[in-house]
């Protein structure tokens, strides 16, 4: 009994350290990715010159934030102002801890995973908050408001779609809803819930084309307008890890995670379908955003209340309805 | 727009200062912005961080030495401002123009009235949150850029025009040049129209945002492209034919509601008839002296005054020059069409959204240094 609470303490400690690695240069990769994704788009090449294509172009960049002086403005609230980059970047780690990389790749594979994952996401917003309301700058509070209201019109339907395929396997376990993929990816019987999800996943990361918190030629930097260095850096490095979250949690629910398509998996290991199609779903998300001007507040809340959430409760609905009768 | 939200508490209200740096005020233009939430209540555009003194510049210089300044004044269409200037002068010295300079003037400005549309197509579509169509845009117009540098030694203040013709001729490169440019602009309308004109998005952050009436228009003195799309037909080029604009066959395209949607089309539109123009000015064009040798070079026009107006990428532009016989003007005043077509944007602003502050703003398309002189 105290060997199995040792290998377990053991296990989870390794497993953090990975988690926290795994984050820290997963995120820089994505800004990597981003950057060429952008370039490539928009018809030039994109970071090349530090590293190999460019990849120890986001470390460099890293390390120049690392340098600089970390100003906070004379009328901001101090404590507030400091514990919000921090704040923003703790939840998105918890996310890790459940995501089902493998079928033998989950640190923890909690009955409650799902849950876990939407509750601990939605502390971003509050650190977003956070900030934004201790610069004490009006571009700051703006984007903070905003971000609010977005998030909260947005995590509705998020859960509401979630909801669905919780329904059809019975379990907020990771493991149990991949699992029930094996021949069949949600995404076939539940595509409404599927396209639903990715666009308040767009919108719950804060990504263009519902990058109104930031909102760049609007206000400025949005609820970061006042933050530098590695404050900023951290806001950054967090909304890419965030976004890699939401990818990874639409694998699972909806692509069949480990899984390969209709059940060929070619021989890969699962954790490599899983990264490929996150990633896949990460290019999406980038592709949209060089692609879409950005929505207006107002329409992006008619959008939230007036079409996802009645769609989303529909699609509940009559998931429950054909569950329950046929 | 104003009565869809409630009325504002008025100890609510709180004062954004937007500018004079911000990503979109696209220069120093400063607008203070009462706010209501994010409802605009009141906007007070605050002008005069650029200014330079251009006007009384010209006062103490030949007339040939402000040609440079003329071209720092908008300086997206310095090309066009060169060619109203030279105009203006002509006029007032009787200065004959050979027909070669004519249609080369009308061709270079043509093609700077594209560049400078162009790159208001990819800032507008940048403040509306869309950041590729701007690199897009550049691309298509570094190549107007690299055609009019090939002749006039420089890509943006040109100071190509001279009194009675241009500084050096244009040559069958630039010929070929211009009409591959053409092909190939022509070749990217459907890109533009499919990433940008036909983007949902897009239409409703622009449709009925920003709507300037044709009253409202006039009085404010509102020209050039916002004024068209309000649906009157008004253009320097089809008003009062200048230079050789009565040979071409060409349209005023014009909107109907005057929304920043029209301004859209209207822009993009205007950059098809400029290729028009061009093609058939390259068709046309005459053999013969590219410039008049007979002007002076420290030129003393009559005793006497001139307002020549002309129709620049923003709209009506005019020069008041007034001569005393001397080599240097007695006064010098330029009428610039963005002063009005941004003090309209205190009526049209009240009662909108931050968000559409900024779509209006940049759909007016305003060149702050014009205002500023």
């Amino acid at each position: 009994m105290g060997n199995e609470v040792g290998t377990s303490w053991i296990r989870l400690i390794i497993g953090l350290l990975i988690v926290i690695g795994f984050s820290q240069i997963n995120a820089l990769f994505l800004v990597w990715l981003e950057r060429k994704v952008a370039g490539h788009i928009q018809l030039r090449p994109g970071p090349k010159e530090v590293g190999p294509f460019g990849l120890l172009q986001t470390i460099v960049d890293g390390i120049k934030l690392i340098g600089k002086e970390l100003i906070t403005p004379l009328a901001a609230d101090r404590k507030l102002f400091v514990l919000a980059p921090v704040l923003i970047f703790m939840p998105v780690l918890v996310g890790f801890l459940v995501l089902p990389f493998g079928p033998q790749l989950i640190l923890r594979d909690m009955n409650i995973g799902v849950i876990l994952v939407f509750a601990f996401s939605t502390f971003s917003v509050l650190a977003i908050l956070a900030g934004g309301w201790a610069a004490n700058n009006k571009y700051a509070l703006l984007g903070a408001v905003r971000s609010v209201a977005q998030n909260v019109a947005y995590e509705i339907p998020l859960l509401l779609t979630v909801m669905s395929v919780v329904l059809m396997t019975n379990s907020l376990r990771f493991s149990e809803i991949v699992a029930a993929q094996g021949k069949v990816w949600f995404i076939f019987l539940q595509p409404v819930a599927c396209l639903l999800y990715l666009i308040c996943a767009t919108a719950e990361t804060n990504r263009a084309p519902f990058d109104i918190p930031e909102a760049e030629s609007e206000l400025v930097a949005g609820f970061h307008t006042e933050y530098s260095g590695m404050r900023f850096g951290l806001f950054f490095l967090a909304e890419y890890t965030n976004m890699f979250i939401v990818c990874a949690v639409a694998t699972s629910l909806f692509f069949g995670g480990w899984y390969g398509p209709f059940g060929f998996d070619l021989g890969l290991p699962g954790v490599v379908w899983f990264l490929l199609k996150t990633y896949l779903l990460l290019f999406v998300i980038m592709w949209v955003r060089w692609t879409f001007p950005r929505i207006r507040f107002d329409q992006l809340m008619n959008f939230s209340w007036k079409v996802m959430i009645p769609l989303s409760l529909v699609n509940l609905i009559i998931t429950a309805a054909v569950l329950k009768f046929v | 727009m104003a009565e869809k939200f409630p009325q504002p508490v008025v100890d609510q209200i709180y004062t954004l200062n937007l500018g004079p740096q911000h990503p979109s005020t696209h220069g120093v233009l400063r607008v203070l912005l009462d706010l209501d939430g994010e409802i605009i209540i009141k906007a007070d555009p605050v002008i005069g961080y650029g200014h330079r003194g251009h006007e009384k510049m010209g006062e103490n210089r030949l007339y040939k030495q402000f040609m440079p300044n003329t071209s720092r004044m908008d300086y997206l269409s310095g090309m066009i401002f060169n060619h109203g200037y030279c105009l203006a002068v002509e006029k007032l010295a009787n200065i004959e123009v050979p027909e070669r300079a004519r249609y080369i003037r009308v061709i270079c400005s043509e093609l700077n009235r594209i560049s400078s549309h162009l790159l208001w197509f990819g800032t507008y579509v940048m403040d509306l949150g869309g950041f590729t169509p701007f690199l897009y845009a550049f691309d298509d117009r570094e190549q107007i850029l690299d055609i009019l540098d090939r002749v006039s030694g420089s890509r943006l203040t040109y100071s190509y025009c001279r009194f009675g013709g241009v500084t050096a001729d244009i040559d069958y490169e630039f010929v070929d040049q211009t009409r591959a440019f053409l092909k190939r602009l022509r070749s990217r309308w459907p890109d533009y129209h499919n990433l940008v004109t036909k983007n949902v998005i897009f239409i409703h952050r622009t449709r009925d945002v920003g709507v300037i009436s044709p009253q409202l228009a006039q009085e404010y003195g509102v020209t050039g492209p916002s004024l068209r799309a309000a649906g009157i037909p008004f253009d320097m080029r089809k008003i009062e034919p200048y230079e050789v604009y009565d040979r071409f066959d060409f349209e005023i395209p014009v909107g109907t509601k005057g929304d920043a949607l029209d301004r859209y089309y209207v822009r993009m539109e205007e950059m098809e008839q400029s290729c028009r123009i061009i093609e058939q000015a390259l068709d046309g064009l005459p053999k013969g002296p590219f410039i008049n040798d007979e002007v002076p070079s420290s030129l003393k026009p009559p005793k006497g005054e001139v307002y020549f107006a002309f129709e620049s990428a923003r709209g009506q532009t005019g020069y008041y020059l007034v001569s005393d016989g001397s080599k240097y003007p007695y006064r010098c005043h330029i009428r610039v069409p963005s002063f009005g077509n941004l003090n309209v944007l205190t009526e049209v602003l009240r009662g909108t959204l931050v968000a559409d502050a900024i779509s209006i703003l940049g759909s007016v398309d305003v060149v702050i240094p014009e205002i500023d002189r």
